[in-house]
């Protein structure tokens, strides 16, 4: 909320059309509003808050994920703010339990009511992690040998916390879902995605 | 019906063996791994479907909505053959690649299912609340109607370019609106359609994801690669 005020000045400063360029199509945000809600007539009413965009997603929205700098400086410094980190300080869980989690889609789908398991973090649908699992997506980069590249430092460690946590307090309007500040993964299941990506006994580094 | 199962176990066997391919090229030279021998070798998979047409499952479907579209149905026991798709009554050949467009008749932009699904209520007298119960096949299951009857008119398209003109003042209004919702992010996951369909040569899995903003040559002859389900 204290970063409220940075946002409505860089808001004012941009403008909602400004970043559009002239050949762009402009469009009412209310009646996009009223077009999505009209997609799903069949929606019960606690899915509603899936149709209510925050702050971030409205301007990575209105600016196509490239936004100007002073926003994408305003999101990155609101979204750092929303990570909360392990209450015992240890950012590490179990690479066995991160791989489970890498593999898993389930969790937040239509379909996926009343919750049957945990969420997971669906990783290999956009990252290649490790040797084993050919079937792995191109739209986020190759994480094979992550943690060894970067000999399993501490700050690096933290990092990938981070990212999985908030990616767009590393990269505002990245593609990655904000998985612990959207509560899509608790502390926990992050932690063993760590361990996942940065243990030297993970497969991903061997 | 058994003819559909054998086609679609051959294109799992096809499959299975390009991921092994794929294991195999990955096991030889474990400092090569990269992104490439997998993208090769789904490559060789689209070849393989593309080199023998009559491979794909998918023209099944084709061959069923033909049937759908010249069979006469509904309470008026007519067939959809003088259906309006945008290049007069009964025109098929290129029709998708003209669509979405407006319809003066609806007073509204229209795309190749909503257009049909307007002529199988103005034209054979269904109910439009009917028409609209449960549009989407489970998994497992057959395309449904609707769907065979989209794969054989968006078949006649097969090999041209999207070129609808889009020019008229509703059709502009409603690329405006697309535009705005395939930017979109929202739900817990902050997914817009531009996170997977916004940059070429992207996969989700194993799976070959279109650049939507970009136009493409039209095949409806690209079923999903881990499915075997026909996707239009």
């Amino acid at each position: 909320m204290r970063n409220l005020a940075l946002v409505t000045a860089a808001l004012v400063l941009v403008g909602p059309f400004a970043a559009r360029a002239a050949d762009k199509p402009a469009v009412d945000p209310a009646k996009v509003d009223a077009a999505v809600i009209a997609a799903f007539p069949t929606a019960p009413p606690e899915w509603h808050s899936r149709f209510v965009q925050d702050e971030t997603m409205k301007e990575c929205s209105l600016h196509e994920n490239s936004p100007p700098k002073a926003v994408a400086d305003a999101i990155q410094k609101r979204e750092r703010a929303r990570i909360e980190y392990p209450a015992d300080g240890k950012l590490v869980g179990d690479w066995k339990e991160g791989e489970k989690l890498a593999q898993s889609g389930y969790g937040l789908r239509f379909t996926d009511y009343p919750p049957r398991r945990v969420n997971g973090g669906n990783c290999y649908a956009c990252h290649q992690l490790t040797k084993a699992e050919v079937s792995y997506g191109t739209i986020g980069p190759s994480l094979l040998g992550y943690g060894k590249v970067r000999n399993f430092s501490e700050a690096d460690t933290k990092a990938v916390y981070e990212k999985i946590y908030d990616a767009q307090a590393a990269y505002p309007c990245s593609n990655m879902p904000r998985f612990g500040a959207n509560k899509v993964l608790t502390v926990d299941q992050i932690k063993d995605l760590v361990a996942l990506v940065m243990s030297p006994e993970s497969p991903v580094n061997k | 019906m058994r003819a559909r199962r054998v086609i679609l176990a051959l294109t799992c066997c096809v499959w299975a063996a390009t991921v092994q391919t794929a294991c195999a090229q990955e096991s030889i030279g474990q400092d090569n791994i990269g992104q490439d021998s997998t993208e090769k070798a789904i490559e060789k998979y689209r070849h393989m479907l593309s080199d023998d047409p009559w491979s794909n499952p998918g023209l099944l479907d084709v061959d069923r909505g033909e049937s759908l579209w010249k069979t006469p149905a509904g309470p008026n026991k007519v067939s959809l053959e003088t259906c309006d798709l945008g290049k007069g009554a009964g025109v098929v050949d290129g029709a998708f690649a003209e669509l979405p467009r407006y319809f003066a008749d609806a007073d509204r932009v229209m795309d190749l299912e909503t257009r049909l699904l307007w002529c199988m209520e103005k034209l054979q007298g269904f109910k439009h609340a009917d028409l609209i119960k449960n549009p989407y096949p489970r998994g497992g299951q057959p395309t449904k109607d609707l769907g065979a009857i989209a794969v054989y008119i968006a078949n006649k398209s097969s090999g041209m370019t999207f070129a609808a003109k889009l020019d008229k003042p509703k059709e502009k209004e409603a690329v405006a609106l697309g535009h705005a919702i395939f930017f979109r992010r929202q739900g817990p996951h902050d997914f817009a359609c531009a996170a997977c369909h916004g940059e070429s040569g992207k996969r989700i899995r194993l799976q070959g994801l279109p650049h939507l903003t970009k136009p493409a040559l039209i095949s409806s002859k690209a079923p999903r690669a881990e499915k075997s389900q026909l996707r239009g």
